[in-house]
């Protein structure tokens, strides 16, 4: 078996399995904790603050984008950038139409992969620049944040470095990095991808019986 | 200090949200531009997401659901100590005033208030809790007020109040449909609240009372962590508005007071009281709309509204307050930001008892200076007695003039006679 074949192959499919067992296993977890009943008497409907609540932090309100607007600038870069590259950049398509399902889906041109993984690129770098350089991040920065930024950064430069798709040891090296990445994320903060979405709803869902989503 | 007990009771506070906030916070630092610790110090130490950091050691190593797994490789933070609980003293009770504001600009949405209340809860635990808190908690248990007033003392501030507005105003009264409680910093310094609401509610023909052994609101369990206390004071207000039979307790012009009476309450009590909570901004409200307090003229001074977080950020009173100056103001300006992202006084949260932060306090206080400094108006009007009491300090610390008014008595003093 060569080392493609292998990172391809055999590793894969556990990376695959820690990530998702792992990853159902922390939102199970986290979910089994449970709250107690709130036995106050709701001015409005808890479900309704929660709905809210995902779309309302997609931005931060109350006069804040233009004091945060390095974050948020180069957090949907990155973010952004990221999502088109992995949903519809044609050679990761292709991969999980062959190793996961067959369902049709659209790819991007060449160009529209470059473009969007340069701007993933100088987004992830902006953020980590502000991280190193910031004083609160300096204080607030600790190791899982530096692996989780450096995993992403090194699978998206051998990501770029296997744009070729001929040289067969870029390959590799990017499928053994998304391999590691896979099997961090459910054991680190790579995990807010998931659980975001259970932050933003406890929030509006206990905010929203009073009345209010902040 | 009992460490241990601290990380017990900060593990049993992890619930499903707490941990979702946790595991979610991507140490972005959005928070920090929020809180005015941070803003006015520039200490990095007082960026909210820090001072959860005790929170997300406990968390990540107790329970989190891989933690096992992690704690194999090593992967978990260390366990808290006796220097870290005296370290981040200063962060959960001196430079927090549980406004919530960081939690508009994160992008996860973490209650971060409801956080650092839950490690101020391992403080108590652990009695690591700043003296004028505990101060405060030992006059509330033993007389009924943290600022120890008495149930004599009361009755002549009352009694004074009737003779001064020439109302009489019954305490102890069964039946009535209304039972009032006030803050104790209402009854020590700004007591003439207590004539304002006799006016107010005589023109409306309000029957309404208040109890000689639960005129306080002020609770300052929820203020430092101990649901204990907390739960001892509420009792009190429920134990004497349901012996009274009263339809409604009428929570004053107090933020986390009104926290602790309507939101907390029931659950410290375990159980649903046979009367319903209203705050004094939603009656007068309804009273205005059902047109039972006509008022006269307005006022024509350039007024604008400070917001008490406990009230209107995590209280769900928002428009009330603005709708009743409407009636009564000709020249009413918003401050910015405003409602639910108003900035604190600085003295929420128990940091006005507590004299650890008085210099802090004073120095957060700048961001919302920086605000009425925009504005320029005549006169500050609010709705909690401890805003006003804090902000009035700083307001002559800082040499500004301009008067903090209670909604309440302003009002008051426009109803029709
Ligand atoms: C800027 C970012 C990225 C770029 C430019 C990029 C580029 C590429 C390219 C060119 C290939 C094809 C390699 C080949 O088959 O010859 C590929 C494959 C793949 N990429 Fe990425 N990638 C990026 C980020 C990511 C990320 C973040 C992940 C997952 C977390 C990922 C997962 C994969 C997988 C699973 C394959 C299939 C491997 C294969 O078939 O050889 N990529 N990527
Ligand atoms: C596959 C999915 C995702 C990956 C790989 C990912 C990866 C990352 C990484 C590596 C960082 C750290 C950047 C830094 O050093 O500051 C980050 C930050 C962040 N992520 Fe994600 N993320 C994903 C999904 C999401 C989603 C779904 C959301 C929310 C809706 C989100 C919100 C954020 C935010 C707010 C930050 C902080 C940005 C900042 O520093 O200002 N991410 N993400
Ligand atoms: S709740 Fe208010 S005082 Fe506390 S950290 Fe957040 S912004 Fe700062
Ligand atoms: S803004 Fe929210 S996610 Fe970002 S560091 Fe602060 S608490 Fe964490």
């Amino acid at each position: 078996m060569s080392f493609l074949e292998f990172v391809e192959g055999p590793l894969w499919y556990v990376a695959a399995a820690v990530f998702l067992i792992g990853a159902l296993w922390k939102v199970v977890g986290i979910l089994r904790l449970g709250r107690k009943a709130d036995l106050s008497i709701p001015r409005a409907s808890a479900t309704a603050g929660a709905v809210r609540s995902q779309f309302l932090h997609f931005v931060p309100h109350g006069g804040f984008p233009f004091r945060t607007i390095y974050h948020l600038t180069a957090g949907y870069m990155f973010h952004i950038g990221l999502f088109l590259v992995l949903l519809f950049g044609a050679p990761h398509v292709i991969f999980a139409q062959n190793n996961i399902y067959a369902l049709p889906w659209v790819t991007m041109p060449y160009w529209g992969f470059v473009v969007a993984a340069q701007v993933a690129f100088a987004g992830l770098i902006l953020l980590w620049v502000r991280r190193i350089s910031d004083p609160v991040m300096i204080k607030i920065s600790d190791k899982d944040d530096h692996i989780g930024s450096w995993l992403t950064f090194l699978v998206m430069l051998s990501g770029c470095m296997a744009l070729q798709e001929s040289v067969v040891a870029l390959r590799a090296t990017h499928m053994l990095l998304v391999d590691m990445w896979l099997i961090y994320f459910p054991f680190s903060r790579l995990m807010h991808a998931v659980t975001f979405m259970f932050s933003r709803g406890y929030t509006g869902a206990f905010f929203g019986r009073r009345g209010i989503v902040p | 200090m009992n460490v241990s007990a601290a990380i017990e009771t900060m593990v049993s506070n992890i619930d499903a949200s707490a941990a979702s906030y946790l595991d979610a916070c991507v140490h972005c630092g959005q928070c920090a531009e929020a809180c005015h610790f941070y803003e006015n110090t520039g200490d990095v130490r007082f960026a909210p997401v820090y001072k959860l950091d005790l929170m997300r050691r406990v968390y990540k190593r107790h329970k989190d659901p891989l933690a096992g797994l992690k704690k194999l490789v090593g992967l978990v933070p260390k366990e808290l100590t006796q220097t870290d609980l005296d370290e981040w003293s200063e962060l959960i009770y001196d430079s927090c005033t549980l406004c919530g504001r960081c939690t508009i600009v994160c992008p996860m949405g973490i209650d971060i208030a409801g956080l650092v209340r839950k490690t101020r809860e391992g403080m108590v635990a652990a009695g690591v809790v700043p003296e004028g808190l505990t101060g405060a908690a030992e006059r509330a248990l033993e007389t009924g007020s943290p600022l120890g007033i008495k149930p004599e003392t009361f009755r002549k501030i009352v009694a004074e109040q009737a003779e001064e507005t020439g109302i009489a105003i019954e305490l102890d009264k069964p039946g009535v449909d209304y039972m009032v409680i006030l803050s104790a910093m209402e009854i020590l310094n700004f007591y003439e609240v207590i004539g304002a609401l006799a006016k107010i509610f005589k023109k409306a023909g309000v029957t309404w009372t208040m109890s000689t052994k639960a005129y306080e609101a002020t609770n300052v369990g929820i203020q430092m962590g101990d649901k204990a206390v907390a739960k001892t004071l509420v009792s009190r207000v429920v134990e004497a508005a349901e012996e009274l039979g009263v339809k409604y307790v009428v929570s004053p012009e107090c933020g986390h007071a009104y926290s602790a009476l309507n939101w907390e309450g029931p659950n410290l009590v375990g159980r649903s009281y046979k009367f319903q909570v209203i705050h004094i901004l939603e009656l007068l409200e309804q009273l205005r709309v059902e047109g039972r307090i006509p008022t006269k003229g307005k006022d024509s001074r350039r007024l604008t509204f400070h917001d008490p977080c406990q009230i209107v950020r995590r209280g769900g009173i928002v428009e009330e307050p603005r709708n009743i100056l409407g009636q009564i103001a000709d020249n009413f300006v918003e401050m910015s930001p405003n409602k639910e992202a108003n900035i604190c006084c600085g003295g929420g949260g128990g940091v006005s008892s507590n004299s650890n932060a008085e210099k802090l306090r004073l120095l957060a206080f700048g961001s919302k200076k920086r605000q009425l400094d925009e504005v320029k108006p005549d006169a500050m009007v609010t709705a909690c007695g401890n805003c006003r009491n804090v902000m009035e300090e700083a307001i002559d610390t800082y040499e500004m003039t301009m008067p903090v008014l209670s909604i309440t008595e302003l009002l008051a003093e426009y109803i029709e006679d």
